[in-house]
């Protein structure tokens, strides 16, 4: 395969001093390695192998990690590890840090815009792209510690009983985020996910990863608990199996449209019961694709009983 | 059997056990010799021309037979439910459609009592359970969702509610009417029509039931009551004209046809097994957490989903608790259901009290102690004494898997930690109960308990608002209050 | 009398969860008592009355009338018990005592100034002296409540040690007084002290406070009692008092009395009904079971 590659030249204007920009015309670029992330940590596939990421007019973006099923299992145990934290954290405290998240992203807005028009956005729309992305962090951001309030309840049974049901975190989260706006539509999966207190491992856009891995240094620089998000990359038909039919993962979402993928995650997430979420027909950058009931989505409601003493004067006799 | 005794002190109650018996009658339940499917408001001969019988678990007496429906049954009754739904139920006005279900609530009430003696003769349950628990929830479950139908546009923020269409609905044999109840009327109060499969040994109160909805004149095909067994089921399951299935049984089976559905656009809610923990910590009020403990394995006969399986006792108090829990084991009366006296009936079926003895015998294998009481059973019908098993481990087959009978097992523990995990450490995630006098730590254990219910210093509680599922293989989806709306509309 | 070399500190008393305990106490209710087991538990009843009479107005002929129909409830019916004991003030001991004779019905005999309790402690200990040396069986004596709610549990354990010296060989019951200590926790509490300082028995109530006895509050006092069986080997006596005025709810309280404690407490040595008018509440029944028609008051003696 031949492909041309882009990487020779950077195509961003420094605005740094002078200094910097007179030197650059001799500097070898240090080139960025796309890697996975697990658990906080960095590291390569374990198994190895790589493949190279594209855009349209075929040009040559990164050598990217291929995951494995391996990966996948270890990222699995950082995001078990990681769920206990997690979840028992402060609502308050999880909206700080998606709050943070989009700090970050918001400050290295140019890496990503650099990177979405490498995958063919046009500037305009990998702006917009950015700043929606940033945005609905700050809208899931302010969700964490309201969704609760909303779909909670007081249940006015009929002994004499103190009873209400609370959304909680259904666990691990096993995702396929959507291939195209890759992005805003892995950021529009990944949110709601952990604004509801769960943790996650979420498989990137094949065709387009790169921003992922970028997002995953973002993350990695929040305040987010290492495990709480894991990323990887590689190919949606090789992995998809072992998110439906590994036996600790809660949920499973998919975002794609494919039947035979569908039905298949269906049928394997039966063996115990898992939650399958199909995003399929959802534009990631209109209104609706932000919502509490992505949230909702991801949660269990648990119901807590307990006696109500009455004494004395409330009742005749006791 | 022998026993060892922790404590020479032992009270005696054979006089408690045997009181003068205090039948209650069967005339007052009209049992027909022959039940069809219930199909577009009308009983209609099976297209199968096949009938099984339904038996008298306390006796192995025949009460009735009922049609079998086969595919073709089957495709009428989902016809019927989506003409009805097309034609009259989708478009009727949303507080016309809560009065009928208020009728069938009042009506519910007010032969509870017929209900009550056929729900024990063809389940084997406690008259005073069918009598007193049963019936009036499952009728105010329906008085419950009647006052949702018009009140829809409040329940979802920002959202409005639409019906699926028809719910096909499958559900057990613990608790016949309360579960047709329990998946009939959100169905209903939502806007959906219903075609509804109950148990194959336990078929008579949802029959009557039909009789019920005949009588108030809800209009034909809303809902469809249809017999059979595990083929019925299939084939409502597979329907392609079924938008919603609803499923109350085994893990089993719910796994079975979570995958059927793989490939459709069907919702599902399903509710499964549990092997709920039971936690009795040294500061509980320890005679109310016995009684709890009771209550909740020996509910029904232990044929609960719910059941408190597990009991963990700390260390510091195990001894006690052990002794009460014994001495109150002396005090409960095992034998004909329909006596109003008893508090263990007969076991459901003769393949669920061979599934349960076969339990008993894997967990003395295991070298678990096995505690029964005293006293005698019947000797025609399936009965098994409530038992209770100690010196099990984590890793017994007895304390992992669910029974569904009247069956305990017992475990220690040390501390907070300890006991939640042991606690965690299944793949269901039901029910959890906990008993403590602190506050902050019932908070701490409700939190941390990985169950859809959690019933602290209570046990085995159910109300129509209170929402009930599970987590993990307990299945998904709840049922109950504000939240069971869910699982039958499409939020647009 | 104590049998345990070790008091336990009181303040630690199990809690009792109010919701549970009056689930339990409402699941005795649900029991069916028919035919033969319905005219024992009836005969037992009566068996276990003590026929009270706690009036300012008493008078040695009241008493006297009181302690015929005791040991007479009604002669038509025969093989009828007597009642377990006649309970009157001090002053009421002597006629009582004479007019049960040998008859087998105790005197039980209130004291330490009934109701209130509120008297020296050597006024307590004489008034318990002089019932015993008038012929009183059974010295009925109240807690100081004020005492106890504001924690002074050694106060009221010293005070029930001291009346139980009193007493000598007469049995002591111990009035908790339920209805002014009102919460379960504290029925229990109190129900521990009097058993560790003695107590033979443990009772509800005066009758002249309300509420006097309920099934829960006597169930909570039955698993203090079966607690302190667990402990101690020792068993010690019940009285619900007050209130209990109808057959079928003494019915109910005895198959409370049979699931808690078992057979070995059904009989009137350990456990007693404190009532004026259930006696004959029960004799309507059991007429009512002999010759299946429903019975009219008029045909019963009020005494």
């Amino acid at each position: 395969m031949a492909t041309k590659t882009t990487i020779k030249k950077s195509t961003i204007k420094f605005n740094g001093n002078g200094t910097t920009n007179h030197l650059s015309e001799n500097r070898i670029e240090v080139l960025k390695t796309y890697k996975i992330y697990i658990g906080g940590q960095f590291p390569r596939t374990e198994s190895g192998r790589y493949y190279v990421a594209t855009n349209n007019r075929n040009e040559k973006l990164a050598n990217v990690c291929l995951g494995s099923r391996k990966d996948f299992r270890d990222a699995m145990v950082a995001a078990r590890g990681a769920f206990g934290g997690w979840s028992g954290r402060a609502a308050f405290n999880r909206g700080q840090i998606l709050y943070r998240i989009a700090e970050m992203l918001e400050g290295r807005k140019s890496q990503f815009i650099e990177e979405l028009i490498k995958q063919d956005s046009t500037k305009v729309q990998a702006e917009a792209e950015v700043n929606l992305a940033i945005d609905r962090l700050i809208y899931y951001s302010g969700w964490c510690d309201k969704f609760q309030q909303l779909f909670s309840a007081v249940n006015p049974v009929a002994s004499s009983h103190f009873n209400f049901s609370v959304p909680e975190p259904m666990g691990v989260v096993a995702a396929i985020a959507p291939q195209n706006n890759s992005l805003i539509g892995l950021v529009s999966v990944i949110a709601p996910i952990i604004a509801g207190g769960n943790t996650c491992v979420v498989l990137a856009s094949n065709s387009k990863p790169l921003c992922a891995v970028t997002f995953a240094e973002v993350l990695n620089s929040s305040d987010l608990p290492g495990g709480v998000v894991n990323i990887l990359t590689g190919k949606v038909s090789e992995l998809v199996p072992f998110f439906a039919d590994h036996m600790d993962v809660n949920a499973t979402i998919y975002c794609g449209s494919d039947i035979a993928t569908q039905t298949m995650i269906k049928e394997k997430a039966a063996a115990n019961v898992k939650r399958v979420l199909i995003y399929d027909k959802q534009n990631w950058t209109a209104a609706e694709a932000q919502s509490p009931y992505f949230i909702m989505d991801l949660q269990e409601i648990k119901t807590t009983w307990h006696p109500v003493e009455h004494i004395g004067g409330a009742k005749s006799g006791y | 059997m022998t026993t060892k005794k922790n404590n020479t002190i032992k009270l005696k109650f054979d006089s408690a056990r045997n009181l003068a018996p205090a039948p209650e009658s069967k005339s007052a339940a009209k049992i027909n010799p022959r039940y069809d499917l219930f199909i577009n408001g009308k009983f209609e001969k099976p297209q199968s021309r096949k009938y099984f019988d339904t038996i008298n678990p306390a006796t192995e007496e025949k009460l009735s037979e009922v049609a079998e429906a086969n595919q073709a049954d089957v495709n009428n009754a989902v016809k019927a439910a989506r003409g009805a739904y097309d034609k009259t139920w989708k478009k009727m006005p949303a507080k016309e459609r809560a009065k009928y279900i208020y009728r069938i609530a009042r009506m519910i009430q007010e032969r509870a009592r017929e209900f009550a003696i056929i729900e024990t003769l063809d389940g084997g349950k406690p008259i005073r359970e069918s009598r007193d628990f049963d019936v009036p929830t499952a009728a105010n479950h329906f008085f419950y969702y009647a006052g949702w139908a018009d009140k829809l546009e409040y329940a979802f923020p920002n959202r409005t509610a639409a019906p699926l269409g028809v719910a096909g609905q499958i559900i057990p044999w613990n608790f016949p009417l309360l579960m047709a109840a329990w998946k009939i009327a959100p169905a209903l109060a939502t806007g959906n029509t219903v075609v509804l499969k109950p148990a194959e040994t336990t078929p008579l109160t949802a029959l009557k039931l039909a009789e019920i909805i005949q009588e108030a004149d809800l209009p034909p095909g809303v809902v469809n009551i249809i017999t059979g067994a595990g083929a019925t089921g299939a084939a409502i399951v597979d329907h392609a004209d079924i938008n919603k299935i609803a499923f109350t049984g085994s893990t089993d089976v719910g796994k079975i046809i979570q995958r059927a559905i793989a490939g459709t656009n069907k919702k599902a809610t399903l509710e499964l097994g549990g092997k709920a923990a039971n936690i009795i910590f040294d500061d509980a009020p320890l005679d109310q957490a016995v009684e709890g403990v009771i209550n909740g394995i020996f509910f029904n006969q232990g044929h609960v989903c719910c059941a408190g399986s597990r009991l963990y006792v700390q260390e510091s108090v195990y001894k006690i608790v052990l002794q009460k829990l014994k001495d109150r084991l002396e005090t409960l009366i095992v034998g004909d259901p329909m006596d109003k006296n008893t508090d263990i009936g007969a076991i459901n079926s003769r393949e669920q009290m061979n599934q349960i003895h076969k339990y008993l015998k894997i967990g003395q294998a295991e070298g678990a102690e096995m505690y029964q009481p005293g006293g005698t059973l019947p000797k025609k019908g399936f009965y098994c004494q409530p038992t209770i098993f100690t010196n099990v481990a984590q890793s017994s087959r007895i304390s992992q898997e669910e029974i569904f009978g009247p069956v305990l097992t017992i475990q220690t523990f040390r501390t907070d930690d300890e006991v939640i995990e042991k606690a965690n450490n299944t793949p269901y995630g039901l029910s959890a109960g906990v008993w403590t006098d602190k506050g902050s730590k019932i908070f701490n254990m409700t939190t941390k308990l990985r169950a859809g219910v959690v019933w602290a210093n209570t046990f085995n509680k159910f109300d129509p608002t209170s929402p009930f599922g599970g987590y993990k293989e307990s299945g998904y989806g709840r049922e109950g209050g504000l939240h069971g709306l869910n699982a039958y509309v499409n939020l647009v | 009398m104590i049998n345990t070399k070790i008091i336990p500190d009181f303040a630690l008393s199990p809690h009792v969860d109010q919701v549970g305990i009056e689930e339990r106490a409402s699941r005795f209710t649900k029991r069916s008592i028919k035919n033969e087991t319905k005219i024992n538990g009836l005969k037992l009843a009566l068996n276990m009355i003590d026929l009270t009479t706690l009036e300012g107005k008493d008078t040695d002929g009241k008493v006297k009338q009181l302690c015929y129909k005791a040991q007479h409830l009604m002669d038509t019916y025969p093989g009828l018990p007597t009642v377990a004991a006649v309970c009157v003030y001090p002053s009421m001991v002597k006629v009582a005592k004479t007019a049960l004779g040998d008859s087998g019905v105790k005197v039980a005999s209130v004291s330490t100034a009934f109701p209130s309790g509120q008297a020296p402690r050597d006024v307590k200990i004489r008034d318990t002296k002089f019932a015993v040396d008038q012929g009183a069986d059974e010295i009925d004596m109240v807690i100081s409540r004020g005492k106890f709610l504001q924690g002074e549990y050694n106060f009221v354990f010293d005070e029930i040690a001291a009346i139980k010296e009193a007493c000598g060989d007469a049995r002591l019951k111990v009035i908790l007084e339920t209805g002014e200590l009102v919460t379960y926790d504290k029925v229990r509490r109190a129900s521990d002290i009097a058993m560790y300082a003695g107590a033979d028995f443990i009772k509800t109530s005066t009758g002249k406070i309300a509420p006097a006895a309920t099934m829960p509050v006597t169930l909570v006092m039955l698993e203090a009692i079966r607690d302190f069986y667990y402990k101690t080997g020792k068993r010690i006596a019940m009285k619900p008092a007050g209130g209990i005025s109808k057959s079928k709810l003494a019915l109910h309280y005895l198959v409370m009395l049979n699931e808690v404690l078992g057979e070995e407490w059904m009989n009137n040595h350990w456990f007693r009904f404190g009532a004026s008018s259930l006696a004959n509440d029960i004799l309507m029944q059991l007429m009512k079971q002999k010759t299946g028609v429903y019975q009219s008051p008029d045909y019963f003696s009020l005494d």
